[in-house]
């Protein structure tokens, strides 16, 4: 197998709140090859931000990130600013879920844009004009030349999230993170961002990461896709095997939880009971509590991930049960 | 018999303002232009479409929380007396609103089953000692446990303070309940638990439901009926299999196609241009044709009207009969 563009090892997260540590990722192990198109799906808490986050050094202080992020040859986490630096923006780039938050509001979206243009590519004057224009363009904003003068709250938030993913592109990244990037969008516009998302990687090769609580999203949008669970991994599998044969009673669960909208209807199954807080795990499986399979072994320590075929992981002892 | 809820011509405007004060001109805003249904004791509406086409000030008129410029709502035949009357206070008992967030609509500083009797006491149902018991007793048929009876909101997780929620709507036995977005702010396992709890509410008590959402699939799953809305106008009414599985209306199609699903196959999917224009500047004939893929000349000159087409379901597009069968064109 080739070389992943990055590779995530043991990646963990401490949150110090003063009082007491919070462990909120307890060992991610991930690869993302070029060119390819992960999806990471939970519910909220479970450490799917936190992971990028963490990888590009955005957590702040209180955070103490431990394992590694490995991009060509160089590891992220305790790197110098320096080389942080040279992979933000340039090889890995982040898109949020509300755009007009993650953009200037006093400053005009040309201005924006053209940062980061000198920024990454060392871009200025008219020839920074020029490719802020191009980029516009090529996020499908109509009259790019007009708009490079418009103030986020000119536009609409899916113009504003189009402006993020010009951004995002103008350093050329070799992936691309996109944190709920249509969660706060009406669903005819998020259906064109996704498009033109998958647009830009058909056109441009970039990875994909889309992080997402919505699994139909990211099984239209992604070849794979990871599912968390209080901070863990739980299963890692193609599309087609997690639709078809999730082994994860989580992941079970949550197809089960989902309506059809076609076929019969059925009475939605619900996972019983809540997430555990994150300060509060149970000693074992994370999932046990509220797992339908649950045996006395589930309770005794965390179940480590394994391989059931060489493209499906999963982290439950009863998996091949 | 007559429909619980009859609602017919429904409309509000509101006055605003374009561009900055002082120097704006004044223009009229038409959140909701003219929308009419029923719904029967026991049933379920379902309300769609994206932000700003009018379902929240349509339930909202419903409920006479905001005064409409046109139309009438009957609930059991009775007109809905002006807003803040007194008939209008003891109106209210019969129908309750739900809201997305919980936690806003929940007071933080009171325990949770202090606001689940409360509603009691404004209405002046029962004695003192009488009110604890029944709100307890509303707690556990939500699904929740008398000990969360002395929580504050905030020691209780989402789905739990939807439950709280409930069981304060529906503490004073009304027969239609609005919801408006009323799983949207829970995860997805959260959101089957509060969902049933829906369903199996409607099966014991009759209640009619006015479900307004997003989540077409949500929709689908308990709804008896749809409709769904477009700068404040129904462009499509009928039976969710029908109307999710044959849309009729160019917006629906889009709507439905825009629904993400892990094995599209050969259905191709109606990517729309643009976004919803500002209900201000509502275009001229039918509000859709700029951003429909298949409008003529007689789209922009004439607004269509809601008609009942050959298989029953209503929709308001003048083309409607001509367009290709395929649902995503």
């Amino acid at each position: 197998m080739a070389e992943p563009l990055v590779a995530l090892r043991g990646l963990t997260v401490d949150f110090d709140t003063g009082k007491r540590v919070i462990r909120a990722l307890h060992g991610i192990d991930l690869d993302v090859a070029k060119g390819e198109a992960v999806g990471l799906v939970g519910e909220s808490g479970c450490g799917k931000s936190v992971t990028w986050l963490a990888a590009l050094g955005l957590l702040g202080k209180q955070a103490h990130v431990g394992g590694e992020v490995r991009i060509e040859g160089d590891n992220l986490v305790g790197a110098p600013v320096a080389t942080l630096e040279r992979v933000r923006g340039r090889r890995i780039a982040m898109i949020f879920q509300d755009p007009s938050s993650s953009l200037n509001p006093v400053h005009r979206i040309g201005r924006q844009l053209g940062e980061a243009l000198t920024l990454h590519r060392g871009l200025t004057g008219a020839s920074a004009a020029a490719e802020a224009q191009r980029l516009l363009d090529r996020v499908g904003i109509a009259d790019a030349a007009r708009r490079l003068g418009d103030y986020p709250h000119e536009l609409s938030g899916g113009m504003n999230q189009r402006v993020m993913i010009a951004i995002a592109l103008s350093g050329q990244p070799d992936l691309l993170v996109a944190d709920e990037p249509t969660t706060a969008l009406d669903a005819t516009i998020q259906a064109q961002i996704l498009e033109l998302l998958g647009e830009i990687r058909r056109e441009t090769g970039m990875a994909l990461v889309l992080i997402s609580h919505d699994l139909g999203v990211v099984a239209e949008n992604t070849d794979r896709v990871c599912v968390m669970y209080a901070g863990r991994i739980v299963e890692d599998a193609p599309i087609a095997t997690i639709f078809g044969g999730a082994s994860h009673p989580y992941t079970r669960g949550l197809l089960a939880a989902l309506p059809e909208l076609e076929g019969p209807r059925r009475r939605l199954v619900p996972i019983a009971g809540v997430v555990p807080e994150p300060w509060n795990l149970p000693s074992g499986c994370s999932f046990a509590p509220r797992c339908e399979r649950v045996i006395a072994d589930c309770e005794r320590a965390p179940p480590a991930s394994e391989f059931l075929t060489p493209d499906h992981r999963v982290a439950c002892i009863r998996a091949g049960a | 018999m007559t429909a619980l809820l009859e609602v017919s011509g429904l409309a509000r405007q509101f006055r605003v303002r374009r561009g900055a004060w002082p120097f704006g001109r004044s223009a009229t805003l038409h959140a909701v232009d003219g929308v009419s249904f029923e719904i029967e004791a026991g049933r379920t509406l379902g309300l769609v479409g994206e932000s700003g086409c009018g379902k929240s000030t349509t339930a909202r008129l419903v409920l006479g929380l905001t005064q409409a410029s046109r139309g009438e709502v009957r609930i059991g035949g009775e007109k809905l007396p002006p807003t803040g009357s007194a008939p209008w206070r003891a109106m209210r008992q019969r129908m309750q609103m739900v809201y997305q967030d919980p936690l806003s609509a929940l007071d933080r500083r009171v325990r949770v089953g202090r606001q689940v009797m409360e509603p009691l006491a404004i209405h002046g149902i029962g004695a003192s000692g009488e009110r604890r018991e029944k709100a307890v007793a509303m707690m556990e048929a939500v699904g929740l446990a008398p000990h969360h009876f002395e929580r504050f909101p905030h020691e209780l997780s989402g789905g739990q303070r939807q439950r709280i929620v409930l069981a304060r709507a529906l503490i004073v036995d009304p027969q239609l309940l609005v919801c408006d977005e009323p799983i949207s702010a829970l995860d997805v396992s959260i959101q089957a638990q509060v969902v049933n709890l829906l369903l199996d509410l409607q099966a014991r008590l009759g209640l009619a439901y006015l479900f307004i959402s997003h989540d077409l699939r949500m929709v689908r799953q308990v709804s008896h009926e749809v409709a769904v809305m477009y700068l404040g106008r129904i462009v499509e009414q009928g039976d969710p299999d029908q109307l999710f599985a044959t849309p009729a209306h160019p917006y629906t199609r889009a709507l439905v196609s825009a629904i993400p699903v892990p094995n599209r196959g050969a259905r191709r999917r109606l990517v729309l241009a643009g976004e919803p224009p500002n209900p201000v500047d509502r275009p001229a004939g039918c509000a859709f044709h700029p951003r429909c893929p298949f409008a003529v000349a007689r789209c922009r000159a004439e607004i269509p009207e809601l008609r009942t087409l050959a298989d029953g379901r209503r929709a308001a597009c003048h083309l409607v009969e001509e367009l290709p069968q395929s649902w995503a064109a």
